[in-house]
């Protein structure tokens, strides 16, 4: 710890408003307009955490997206959120953060012990042990091995916060508001077209943020921020990352609201993803600065030099009183004069000869300790850095005292997102580093992100991109002069060589996954070279920073050790997102109920208002069973099956996709779908047909009704509705675009029921007085439309359950009038309404197949529907069902089952076998659907056998290992009620 | 200065405290002139089959060639996830001879590929879907594979942090649970197959894209590449992704689209769920990887490309099954998605062995299941090229066997439902 | 994201069309009883890396089936026309 470090003045910080804080329990002050991170080094907060692998001591390295160091679990409860970086997390009145990855504290870790066991643990060493002693013993060492790693912990509480998803359009996207962008936007805005500029910082300004206050560059920002935001038309997203670019110009957004502390009781959401189309992209994602490689180079108190600065006129905060900057470029003697001008010591070591013109003499006139051509060794310190090693070169090692070292190893362009879909980046070698390689057609980089240090020419490339991105979209407004900066910015710069410096202590590469000089060097001597093997063998660049300090040096130092060229080396490929994003943000208001769309029929209010419990069926909801008949499933569907066999139910049928079907040819279109015949389908008739895929499976059976010359009514199932009507579309736009049929989903027009029993036919009399029902108007497989006080009805003769059945038809806004006209009407009858599994049953009874056994690998000979076929016309399927295995003689095929163990349960999933044969293997068949049959008063079941009914009468065995159940059944016919279809046609 | 050649804890105490170096995972060779057999594909298929061919049929002259870096393809984008729980006759032998290689495979490679047998959960949303996975259990414990049944309050005790509440789209109603099931971890298992394929005299090719076959007749012969020409008794294709785009080079068309699947990852957490589980509702796997990260996958992106990226509408689909599933993975983090080209079938199963071309063997089609498949395929795809026969668990899997209606659908699902 | 132009509703998000493969696929005609074409038809592709002709339906949209160029390389997405009326010469 060290004395709090605020300095009285300056800084773009509020000190009209102080924030109260908690960090591990003690209660801190800062300012709005600070960072978590500058809120604690205001505080005097230097050790910030413990690192990934050896448990390290660690400071802030950086003040922005960057930090590999500062995460902290934010948030308590089900808002505990780990592993969030301090030095982006606005500071709010009441936040609650603690410190991670510490036992039993990260002040006194015992896991720090691991540091002295590093030669142990290069990287990869647990590739080469923890194998023994025997086979699977890795299971023993994985528990601690997973203990140890992970970075914070995360809650198993629901996120009780709000997320949302907005789509939006803008005709140039600018990504970044500093300079660049803002210029670039003031230009695209200026000439008409939409702009929407995002800055990820809750502030506009980027790198002219870290300028002290009245300076010249706090007067431009001052500027371009008015000029921007007299443009009605720019949009301007402050805390908003751009987090990928994906194909069609889509860039996504997150809009970030935690600092507005969202009330989702309000509907407030905590962060908001954009999908945004673009018509032009201009990235002026400015540069990220680089660390050096010496000993101890992550000692807390080693920054970069960006940082120090950053810290000191944005935030005001003095990250120490005895400084050491140490650096390659100009840029660094920014952050050395700032400093000196608060009037700390401060001592400038710079590798190069000399710095850029005039430089040398301001840090004289500032008291600047300046000294060339030395590179720094080590840094000294435990918990806090206390001094520094350094040395000429073939100079002996000197060291001097400080309680902050600043360094800079130069810029590295920001080209993560021009990467997610654009070519792979470049290495350019005046710049050490990679930038962009070529753009995509309106796509744009300007600024830092395209290698330029200057200011000025900053500013001009934006306002050239502007203008061209708005040109690209053909806004034609006049865009005027660009903006011009008062106070140009030193830019020299030489790379610093790659490998570390001589010296002792780790030399980190990537703090926050622990990689070193040292392990480069062995994932070399190992063969792991090419960079992503690097990447992937040392975990190099794959922390929750992506290796954003990391990358460029650790590709260096392998091109190094290889002797080959950066451009031959390259680098490895960014991924979205470009700053962690929460899961939740993506998943927005799909979440909970809402997870995926729930449909409804138009009888669902009615069906909940009177006992119903549902289930899942696809997206929709059918009532299951009703409380009438049982207070459990198995008790209610035998009682509501009882009901059907014996008098009359009524059942939601609405969920069946129906499809309207027109127009001359639609006979001929019907006869090529069908494999069985519909050509001549009278009209005011119906009929049960099966489709096949061209692959001979089936695809979907159901009933079509022919109610006049041109017009049918298709039913489908309710799995399959979707399918069956793209693929019907798909025969008449490409395949027979000739023949005239329009179809039309009308699944959501049509509420339907289906009225069953032995007393329908009086139950649906009651309900429509004056309509002829009788059997020879109204025959099985008959159809009818007729109005009904003022409504359409279509009523088909069709049964799924094996008795006197129709299928009720009328409008959906009508269908819960029509629902409880019929249960009033004929409740003299005793209807009651049944639910979906004893329709489910009613059919098993009935050997009617359904969803369990269409599962897409059954033929039609194989559910017993062989006889269906025509012989005399060409049908969809035909050709392929003549493949060799699918006419193979001992195919699975349809069966029914009774059980021969009353005592005992037959389960569906159960697997089939010969009475004497071992139970082992795959079986001869497999039970798919099972009922207690309240006509038999048994279980029984339909399934699949090999050979099927040529065994009906054969005893087998049904073994069900998962619960050690083996059972008895007899094969039967799968018609177990009313073979002869009597009833039916009653 | 000692070169270390095997692995142990030992060998990393010496490594730390004597001179002595470790010797290269791999060597970097030329391309010879010629070779016994030729693997195209240095993928985690190829380098199992090429370890195969050397330690258990005594091939040794083999080069596998290599388009990128070793290892560059899915069994680097993989979820890591590997099982047992197959349900269609052949599928069930071949992926539990997969699952017991994999159980010894640290041993036999002498690198730890950190097999965690935490086992996978696939969870049932209904009374039928209970039935289906009931029936797959039933059979995996009929041919001798662990599989327990559980019920919805099993799943309560034994994941309480899954949303079983009343506010859930699909409620959880039972699972299918294989204890032995679990993740590996998939860059481990491309160099480990490298460095002992390597070992045995096997030549490891990268940067070597094949460009051309040679033909001798019905006969090919070796393969044109961007390092020259090399000639070969047998050649064996395994590129995944990219099988359209080798076999075109001999003329052939596939039975396969090459579409994208995306994979995600989170931000390292402390240890936060302790098996594999599959949701029921929709496709969706997730398990949480040693170093701390929440891996996950869903669906492919639905249409066919062969760029190794994502569709951002599937990370919401994706990210929205994780919700359902589990409410708290809503705070945590997600750090990458990337994509992998998945060769994807009709039916959802792969197609290895003999091909129409003599001395040509092709291991395409695995969709979304290449890497637990990867020790089982080369043991088996080094069978098919050591006696020009197919091993006896392969023969389902035969590149024709559309022509002759032997479609093998592993999920019922019928035909192309990946495209959606 | 992928955008493709509909000839009717403009340029939509891929996510309002369902994939349907290779356009450049001749089905045989209704009733051919070569089982060799169907097997070929339904089972085999060229998948090319490279420019590809494709089916996709506006489900979410007319419901029109069209035929897209995209280049499956890189996904640039090209012209596109209803399945319907063919190739604009």
């Amino acid at each position: 710890m060290t004395v709090p470090a605020r300095l009285p003045t300056g800084g773009r910080i509020d000190r009209a408003r102080p924030l109260s804080f908690v960090f591990d329990h003690r209660r801190l002050h800062g300012c709005a307009g600070d960072t978590v991170a500058s809120a604690l080094l205001a505080n005097g907060v230097q050790l910030i955490g413990r690192s990934f692998k050896y448990h390290r001591p660690r400071g802030f390295l950086a003040a922005g997206v960057e930090e590999p160091n500062g995460l902290l679990t934010i948030g308590e409860g089900a808002r505990c959120t780990p592993n969030v970086p301090a030095t982006t997390t606005e500071l709010r009145e009441g936040l609650f953060c603690r410190r991670q990855n510490g036992w039993p504290s990260v002040d006194f870790d015992v896991m720090a012990l691991t540091s002295w066991l590093a030669p142990f643990f290069g990287a990869g060493f647990y590739y080469k042990t923890f194998m023994g002693p025997r086979r699977g013993s890795w299971m023993m060492y994985e528990p601690f091995i997973r203990r140890a790693a992970g970075l914070g912990e995360a809650t198993h509480l629901p996120d009780p916060d709000r997320y949302e998803t907005r789509h939006a359009f803008a005709d140039v996207l600018v990504i970044g508001a500093g300079p660049t962008g803002l210029a670039a936007a003031r230009a695209a805005g200026r000439a008409g077209c939409r702009v929407t500029l995002v800055e990820q910082d809750f502030e506009l300004g980027g790198s002219l943020l870290s300028a002290p206050a009245g300076s010249s560059d706090a007067d431009l920002l001052a500027t371009l921020e008015a000029d921007v935001a007299a443009l009605a038309n720019v949009e301007v997203l402050r805390r908003t990352t751009a987090l990928g670019v994906y194909d069609g110009n889509t860039v996504v957004l997150v809009e970030r609201h935690d600092h507005a502390r969202p009330d989702p009781a309000k509907g407030e959401a905590r962060e908001v993803i954009v999908t945004l189309r673009a018509g032009t992209i201009i990235h002026a994602t400015g540069a990220i600065e680089r660390s050096m490689l010496f000993g101890d180079n992550d000692r807390p108190g080693v920054m970069l030099a960006g940082a120090v600065r950053t810290y000191l006129n944005r935030y005001a905060v003095a990250v120490g009183q005895t400084a050491v900057i140490a650096t390659n470029n100009d840029s660094a003697w920014c952050a050395a004069l700032d400093l000196a001008a608060t009037g700390a010591h401060v001592t400038l070591l710079d590798e190069r000869a000399g710095a850029g013109a005039g430089l040398g003499e301001a840090a004289r006139r500032a008291g600047v300790d300046v000294r060339y051509e030395v590179r720094l060794r080590r840094a000294l310190g435990g918990r806090s850095v206390r001094g520094v090693e350094y040395a000429r070169r073939d100079g002996a090692p000197e060291t001097l005292a400080c309680d902050v070292v600043g360094i800079s190893g130069g810029w590295a362009p920001t080209l993560h997102l021009t990467s997610h879909t654009g070519p792979k980046p470049v290495f350019d070698t005046a710049l050490d580093a990679f930038r962009p390689g070529p753009f995509a057609t309106g796509h744009y980089g300007a600024g830092a992100m395209m290698g330029t240090r200057s200011l000025q020419e900053s500013l001009d490339e934006g306002h050239a991109v502007g203008a061209a991105a708005a040109r690209h979209v053909g806004a034609t407004g006049a865009v005027g002069a660009g903006p011009a900066c008062a106070g140009e910015w030193p830019t020299g710069h030489a790379p610093s060589p790659p490998e570390r410096s001589p010296g002792t202590g780790k030399a980190f590469i990537d703090f926050q996954n622990d990689v070193t000089t040292k392990d480069v060097a062995l994932a070399h001597e190992e063969g792991y070279h090419s960079v992503e093997h690097l990447k992937r063998f040392t975990t190099l660049g794959m922390g929750t920073d992506q290796g954003k300090t990391a990358n460029v040096d650790a590709a260096k130092v392998m091109a190094s050790l290889r002797g080959i060229e950066m451009a031959v080396a390259g680098t490895t490929t960014y991924r979205p997102p470009y700053t962690p994003v929460s899961v939740g943000a993506l998943a927005g208001r799909s979440v909970g109920t809402h997870f995926r769309a729930t449909r409804l029929t138009p009888m669902h209010d009615w069906h909940l208002a009177n006992g119903a419990v549902m289930i899942q069926a696809g997206p929709w909801l059918r009532p299951w069973y009703y409380g009438w008949a049982g207070k459990t499933v198995g008790a209610a569907y035998v009682e509501e099956m009882k009901l059907v066999r014996s008098g009359v139910g009524m059942s939601d049928v609405s969920s069946l996709g129906k499809i309207d079907i027109r127009g001359p040819d639609a006979a001929i279109f019907l006869d090529r779908v069908y494999v069985n015949a519909f050509a001549k389908l009278p009209a005011g008739k119906a009929r049960y047909g099966v489709m096949l895929n061209d692959d001979a499976t089936v695809l979907d059976d159901g009933t079509t009704a022919r109610f006049d010359e041109h017009t049918y009514f298709m039913t489908t199932t309710t799995a399959q509705a979707g399918e069956v009507m793209s693929w019907l579309e798909f025969l008449l736009q490409v395949a027979w675009p000739e023949l005239r049929v329009q179809v039309a989903s009308v699944t959501d027009r049509w509420a339907g029921m289906s009225v069953a029993g032995p007393r329908a036919r009086q139950a649906l009399q009651l309900a429509f007085p004056g309509v002829d029902l009788s059997n020879e108007s109204l025959p099985y497989m008959g159809v009818r439309e007729f109005m009904f006080q003022g409504t359409t009805v279509r009523l088909l003769r069709l049964s799924f359950s094996g008795e006197l059945a129709y299928e009720v038809y009328v409008p959906a806004d009508v269908g819960t009038a029509m629902w409880s006209r019929i249960l009033a009407e004929a409740a003299p009858l005793g209807i009651r309404p049944y639910g979906l599994e004893s329709l489910a049953s009613l059919r098993i009874e009935k050997g009617h197949v359904a969803g369990l056994e269409l599962d897409h690998r059954n033929t039609l000979e194989d559910l017993g529907l062989g006889k269906m076929a025509s012989k005399s016309k060409a049908y969809i399927g035909r050709e392929l069902a003549t493949r060799a295995n699918l006419r193979r003689p001992g195919r699975w095929s349809l069966v029914g089952l009774e059980l021969l163990e009353p005592t005992k349960k037959l389960r569906g999933g159960s697997i089939l076998f010969n009475r004497h044969e071992a139970l082992e293997g795959h079986g001869r068949g497999y039970i798919t659907s099972v009922t207690w049959s309240t006509e038999h008063q048994k279980l029984i079941a339909l399934g699949l056998f090999e050979g099927g009914l040529a065994h009906e009468g054969e005893e087998i065995v049904c073994a069900y290992p998962l619960r050690n159940e083996i059972v008895r059944a007899r094969i039967v016919s799968p018609m177990f009620i009313d073979p002869t279809g009597e009833r039916v046609h009653a | 200065m000692k070169l270390l050649s095997r692995y142990s804890g030992l060998a990393l105490a010496r490594r730390a405290l004597t001179d002595s170096r470790w010797q290269r995972a791999w060597r970097s060779p030329d391309p010879k002139p010629s070779y016994d057999v030729i693997i195209v594909g240095g993928g985690g298929h190829g380098l199992a089959t090429a370890y195969y061919l050397a330690s258990r049929h005594g091939i040794r002259n083999v080069a596998v060639l290599e388009r990128g870096y070793l290892g560059s393809g899915n069994v680097g984008r993989n979820t890591t996830l590997v099982r047992s729980n197959y349900l269609m006759p052949g599928n069930t032998q071949f992926f539990e001879h997969s699952l017991q290689l994999w159980e010894g495979l640290s041993h036999e490679l002498n690198f730890n590929v950190m097999l965690s047998q935490r086992g996978q959960i696939v969870l049932a949303h209904g009374p039928g879907q209970l039935d289906v996975l009931a029936r797959k259990g039933n059979t995996m414990r009929l041919n001798g594979i662990d599989a327990e049944l559980m019920e919805r309050e099993d799943v309560m005790r034994f994941l309480p942090f899954l949303d079983h509440s009343e506010h859930c789209r699909f409620p959880i109603y039972g699972g299918l649970f294989q204890q032995r099931a679990g993740t590996v971890r998939h860059d481990a298992v491309a160099w480990g197959y490298a460095r002992a394929a390597d070992r045995l005299g096997v030549d490891i090719i990268e940067n070597c894209e094949v460009t051309g076959f040679l033909r001798d007749g019905d006969r090919v012969t070796g393969v044109e590449t961007s390092r020259g020409t090399i000639h070969a008794g047998r050649t064996a294709i395994s590129v995944a992704g990219h099988s359209s785009h080798v076999a075109a080079m001999l003329g052939m068309r596939l039975p396969i689209e090459s579409h994208i699947l995306q994979a995600f990852v989170t931000e390292p957490i402390k240890p936060f769920l302790d098996c594999v589980v599959s949701f029921g509702a929709e496709l969706f796997y997730i398990s949480q990887s040693d170093k701390g990260g929440m891996v996950f996958g869903g669906h492919i992106d639905g249409f066919n490309t062969y760029t190794q990226r994502g569709q951002f509408p599937r990370a919401q689909t994706v990210a929205e099954c994780a919700v359902a599933l589990i409410p708290a993975m809503s705070r945590l983090r997600l750090l990458r998605h990337w994509g992998g080209i998945q060769d994807m079938t009709p039916d959802g199963s792969p197609f290895i062995g003999r091909t129409p071309f003599r001395d040509l063997y092709i291991n395409a089609g695995w969709c979304y299941q290449g890497f637990k498949a990867t020790p089982a395929t080369g043991w088996c795809l080094a069978h098919t090229i050591a006696h020009d026969a197919e091993h006896p668990l392969i023969r389902h899997l035969a590149l024709d066997r559309h022509m002759a209606g032997n479609g093998h659908d592993e999920y019922g699902l019928g035909l192309w439902t990946y495209r959606q | 994201m992928l955008r493709i132009p509909c000839p009717h509703c403009g340029e939509r998000d891929y996510t309002e069309f369902r994939y349907a493969g290779d356009a450049t696929k001749r089905r045989p005609v209704h009733g051919t009883e070569d089982v060799r074409a169907w097997y070929e038809h339904v089972f085999l592709f060229t998948n090319p890396k490279g420019p590809h002709r494709e089916y996709w339906q506006h489900v979410q949209g007319c419901r029109q089936w069209l035929v897209l160029e995209r280049d499956t390389a890189t996904n640039t997405v090209g012209r596109s026309w209803l399945a319907r009326t063919g190739a604009p010469s």
